[in-house]
């Protein structure tokens, strides 16, 4: 397949009152078009630096990052993103929060065929009924949906997520993972996922990549060859749980602690 | 809107007058002494073509200097809010302009603006009330977390498209806050003006003339009605901010 995503020799500090900060060392990443690509290090080594790399929303001291071959030096229209934080506009609706991003790309577009599609992604997200919802009427989780669904009404080619689900308890955290694993199926897009969470990474990756610690390079990448249509029991069956052992240890070295008693 | 709502505020001042009246009463305090809520309505029987003309020049006055700190405070908030070192910059010389206590600018402004009666009372109503909308909006826009600025940002939005969707909306909440603060410093503004260098305008003039002539149930009711003006201006400010920020009431509990 395709590389979408190419992430090549990205070097980047930022400048503090201490001096520059070194973050991202000579980082390289690619990600092939459809896949699904779980990043995770240990916190503060620079991933949702990278996020932004990604997003355009910044440029790297060097190296650079292309998508589809073209090297990216701005934001652009097909990209979507999700944060830890949900970022719901209280004084709109759940159906206008979701429109939000076509108000931007696609001007043009009919009001009725934009409502089509929130409507849609909601009703595929399980929120049916809480389209004229304020965000502050919804539990953490719904609203992680919602903004799940605002970051692909787009189309979007590259999806960004940086520890969506970090802040949701268990339960729900895994609910979402299987929303996600489903409109995935249902959506092209190809997707990058910030994530502290081993589990999370294996039950959603195609690729699982580790960064180091600060400044971060990739350290590590897991291929994860498990069937697409996977269920949260396949995290309990060996395949899955040598792997979140390899991953463990990779994360220990990431840490610098590698050798310690574990 | 249910009874009580209405009831409760008019029960309360029902319950003030009473007990002004009392207190006058028992002290046997004479007119020139204080008034009481009883000896009012006489004299706005007597005056109420002054009052109705001086509400209004009191009432424009005030309504266009906060006009004109609502414009220059969002725009200095919008400019303190998106630049460091705007904000650097002009932070300690608002903080220093604000804590000239108005009253010694009136002098200055009289004589600036020799005769230019309605220009300097809208000039001292704006100048004493720009100030918290303009921290307010510099404050509300420069905390804005990063992540509702990327939501649209890496779509490629503009600033402006940003300022307009995101940041102008998110931080009506707090600009309301401070308009409530500043219609009342507002009015302030304009009576200093109208009690200090009076030229025959405003109810802050139709005290000073009560003054003047020892006519002390005047002098009241005018304090009453600056008080009723008051409440009317910040009731305003209120309902617009029900209108326009109404989301961000939490449901009563
Ligand atoms: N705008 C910034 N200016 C200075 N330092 C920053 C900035 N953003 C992040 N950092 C620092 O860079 C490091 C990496 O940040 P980040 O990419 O957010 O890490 P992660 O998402 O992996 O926790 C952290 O130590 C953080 O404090
Ligand atoms: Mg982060």
């Amino acid at each position: 397949m395709d590389t979408l995503i190419d992430i090549r020799g990205v070097t980047h500090a930022y400048q503090t009152k201490h001096g520059p900060l070194p973050v991202l060392d000579d980082l390289n990443l690619s990600v092939p078009e459809g896949e699904f690509c779980a990043v995770v290090g240990p916190s503060g080594c620079g991933k949702s630096t990278l996020t932004r790399l990604v997003a355009g929303l910044m440029k790297p001291d060097q190296g650079e990052v292309f998508l589809h071959g073209e090297k990216i030096t701005g934001p652009r229209k097909t990209v979507g993103m999700a944060f830890q934080n949900p970022v719901l506009l209280e004084w709109r609706s759940i159906l206008e929060n979701v429109i939000l991003p076509l108000e931007i790309v696609a001007p043009g577009m009919a009001r009725a065929d934009k409502i089509a599609r929130a409507e849609h992604l909601l009703d595929m997200v399980g929120l049916k009924g809480f389209e004229t919802k304020r965000p502050s009427e919804l539990s953490g989780g719904m609203r992680q949906r919602a903004s799940l669904c605002r970051s692909i009404v787009h189309k979007p080619e590259v999806l960004i997520m940086d520890e969506p689900f970090g802040a949701l308890d268990n339960f729900t955290r895994e609910d979402l993972w299987q929303t996600m694993r489903d409109l995935r199926a249902a959506e092209p897009f190809t997707a990058v996922l910030i994530t502290h969470d081993l589990r999370e990474s294996v039950f959603l990756g195609d690729q699982v990549v580790v960064l180091s610690g600060r400044p971060a390079r990739t350290q590590y990448v897991l291929d994860v060859d498990l069937p697409s249509d996977r269920t949260i029991d396949i995290l309990y069956e060996p395949t899955a749980v040598n792997m979140l052992h390899d991953l463990r240890d990779q994360i220990r070295i990431a840490q610098g602690r590698d050798g310690g008693a574990h | 809107m249910d009874w009580k709502k209405i009831a409760t505020p008019l029960l309360s001042i029902i319950a003030f007058l009473a007990f002004w009246e009392f207190i006058v009463w028992a002290n046997n305090w004479p007119n020139y002494v204080m008034a009481s809520p009883s000896d009012l309505p006489a004299a706005y029987e007597k005056y109420w073509k002054l009052f109705l003309i001086d509400s209004w020049q009191t009432l424009w006055r005030t309504v266009a200097g906060l006009a004109l700190a609502v414009v220059f405070g969002t725009s200095l908030g919008m400019v303190m809010g998106f630049s460091r070192t705007a904000r650097d910059a002009l932070y300690p010389l608002l903080v220093g302009f604000n804590a000239i206590p108005k009253a010694t600018l009136v002098p200055v402004l009289a004589l600036l603006f020799i005769g230019q009666h309605d220009f300097n009372t809208v000039l001292m109503a704006f100048l004493i009330s720009f100030f918290p909308i303009a921290v307010s909006v510099g404050i509300g826009l420069s905390t804005l977390e990063p992540e509702y600025r990327d939501i649209l940002g890496a779509l490629g939005a503009s600033k402006l498209t940003i300022f307009r969707k995101i940041a102008l909306p998110k931080t009506l909440p707090e600009f309301f806050g401070a308009l409530k603060v500043s219609v009342t410093l507002a009015f302030i503004g304009t009576n200093l003006v109208e009690i200090i260098s009076p030229h025959g305008k405003g109810l802050g003039s139709l005290f000073q003339s009560g003054a003047t002539n020892g006519d002390y149930p005047l002098m009241f009711a005018v304090l009453i009605a600056l008080a009723f003006l008051g409440i009317v201006l910040y009731y305003a400010v209120v309902a617009l901010e029900k209108v326009f920020a109404g989301w961000a009431e939490r449901p009563a509990s």
